[in-house]
């Protein structure tokens, strides 16, 4: 039997998470396949939800899915499709189906994403949904009610330790783990020296602190996300790494460079694991982990 | 404080005509002429677009205050030409829309979408500040609205979405919780933003919303 990713979380090693995208559509040979090779080398799979606010395949099914094919699921849940009631009871039925760890996100914005017109709920924020859990797992539903049978989650939820002003931001993580998040996934980070210092920061709380790392794969990809994304940072010296390798290799430098964080984050111990998001790319994360010198890493 | 609106595309003021060929055109005197969407000006404007349609236009009137007790003294004043228009045009917001709705027994046509309640920033640039949410949190938050002022409405700090004091859904907007940190951070009650926030009462008053204020 796998270790399950709260026991991977409390057992000391260098944890590896990443995220697998459902399908626009009910074709789910992809993401099976994506699951299929990702599962085993992995301590956590990671199912967005609706990602950018583009409606997909939900985020539970494909935790479904990967529970089914003995993985270990993630789900990530935001507030920007549904009210405390229909959280909730997505909570339940999680739960009731072996799904163990959520995380917790606000949701992005409406008119980021492909239905413009349609309403965002966000009657909770990352906060309380946090808080949600630890009431159900009290035994208790949000309108105080009693449950005929409780809930139990190994809860996390996100930070942007690049963002700008910082302070904001820091304020909030604070209230996540005051509101009983376990574990915390960054926002990409490409700037080790910056996230030592946000590490020397994030130390000093109880929560394990997974660092994001959002594959690059083109120069263009990255100034791009310099230029759109919020709170990603990616330097000029990888830039130029990338703007320098031959043609058709940048994909290869971007997971080199990321191996290459991986493998400086564990040797150091920055910080308790990463979290990796290969956007569209989900079939190169075993490449990245053997160029982080990190292979068959779940027993 | 005024309500916000935005004059509708002539096209659905006409589909909203449909079968309607005789139109009295109500103006407002406060909010709509402020913000010259239904003032003297544009109730003439709308005149000539009406007729402009093949519409007859049987008489107009600006009420000085459309949603309070005056508008049916008002519009008695016009009774005449009132009755023999096949509706109401309503260039006030919906409040005077609903208010002359229920006066008249005529059908009403809003010639206005009404946006939100807000202030004037600059001529012709308006800001929302309240969605009479029910339960006001600006002791918490520094007098900024984060109901109105975030997107997302968020009540414990800024999303990952917040850039340089900018919202994510338009770099030309700013972030409330910027804005509501920096003036806390200023005011050193920072405190007040540490302070978890409970989700929000969306039932202070269940709808139809009514009140008795003794
Ligand atoms: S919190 Fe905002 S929406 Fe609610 S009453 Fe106060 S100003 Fe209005
Ligand atoms: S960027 Fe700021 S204003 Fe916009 S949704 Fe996020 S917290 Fe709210």
């Amino acid at each position: 039997m796998a270790q399950s990713f709260k026991e991977a979380l409390n057992s000391g090693k260098f944890i590896i998470t990443s995220e697998i995208g459902p399908p626009k559509g009910t074709n789910l040979e992809k993401m099976r396949h994506h699951i299929d090779l990702l599962r085993d080398k992995v301590d956590g799979l990671n199912v967005t939800d609706h990602q950018s606010s583009v409606m997909r395949f939900p985020s539970i099914g494909g935790c479904l899915e990967i529970k089914e094919h003995g993985g270990e699921p993630i789900l990530q849940m935001t507030c920007r499709d549904r009210n405390q009631m229909a959280l909730q009871a997505e909570l339940l039925l999680a739960y009731t189906r072996g799904i163990r760890n959520v995380l917790c996100l606000t949701g992005d914005s409406i008119p980021i994403g492909d239905h413009k017109e349609a309403k965002g709920v966000f009657e909770l924020d990352s906060v309380q949904l946090l808080r949600t859990i630890r009431q159900m797992e009290s035994g208790k539903d949000l309108g105080g009610n009693a449950l005929d049978g409780a809930v139990e989650f190994c809860a996390g939820a996100i930070v942007t330790p690049e963002a700008n002003p910082i302070e904001p931001q820091l304020i909030k993580f604070e209230k996540k783990i005051e509101a009983g998040a376990e574990f915390i996934q960054t926002q990409a980070i490409y700037d080790l020296d910056n996230f030592r210092k946000f590490m020397e920061y994030a130390r000093k709380f109880p929560v394990k602190i997974l660092a994001g790392i959002v594959l690059l794969v083109s120069a263009r990809m990255a100034k791009y996300m310099n230029e759109n994304v919020p709170g990603i940072f990616v330097p000029q010296n990888l830039i130029a790494e990338l703007e320098a390798a031959p043609k058709g290799e940048a994909l290869n430098k971007g997971i080199e460079i990321a191996g290459r964080m991986i493998a400086a984050l564990k040797k150091d111990s920055i910080c308790d694991g990463v979290h990796l998001m290969a956007i569209g790319r989900e079939e190169v994360v075993p490449d990245i982990l053997a160029a982080a010198g990190i292979n068959g890493h779940k027993p | 404080m005024k309500s916000i609106t935005r004059q509708k595309p002539l096209e659905e003021i006409e589909q909203q005509l449909e079968g309607l060929e005789r139109a009295y055109i109500i103006g407002c005197g406060t909010c709509t002429t402020m913000t010259k969407t239904g003032g003297r000006e544009e109730v003439l404007d709308m005149k000539e677009r009406l007729q402009g349609l093949g519409k007859m236009v049987t008489g107009w009137t600006v009420i000085p205050i459309a949603c309070d007790e005056m508008t049916e003294a008002s519009l008695k004043e016009n009774d005449g030409a009132i009755r023999s228009a096949d509706c109401l045009l309503v260039m006030s917001c919906a409040l005077g829309v609903q208010k002359a709705g229920s006066y008249s027994g005529k059908p009403v046509i809003p010639a206005l979408d009404t946006l939100f309640i807000g202030v004037e920033d600059k001529p012709g640039y308006f800001h929302e500040v309240c969605d009479q949410c029910g339960h006001c949190v600006l002791g918490y938050t520094a007098g900024i609205c984060p109901i109105t002022a975030c997107h997302k409405g968020l009540l414990n700090g800024p999303c990952g979405g917040t850039n340089n004091g900018k919202c994510e859904i338009d770099k030309e907007k700013d972030c409330a919780w910027t804005l509501i940190y920096q003036r806390l951070k200023a005011q050193d009650r920072l405190d007040l933003m540490r302070k978890y926030q409970p989700p929000k009462n969306s039932q202070v008053i269940p709808r139809p919303r009514l009140a008795r204020i003794l």
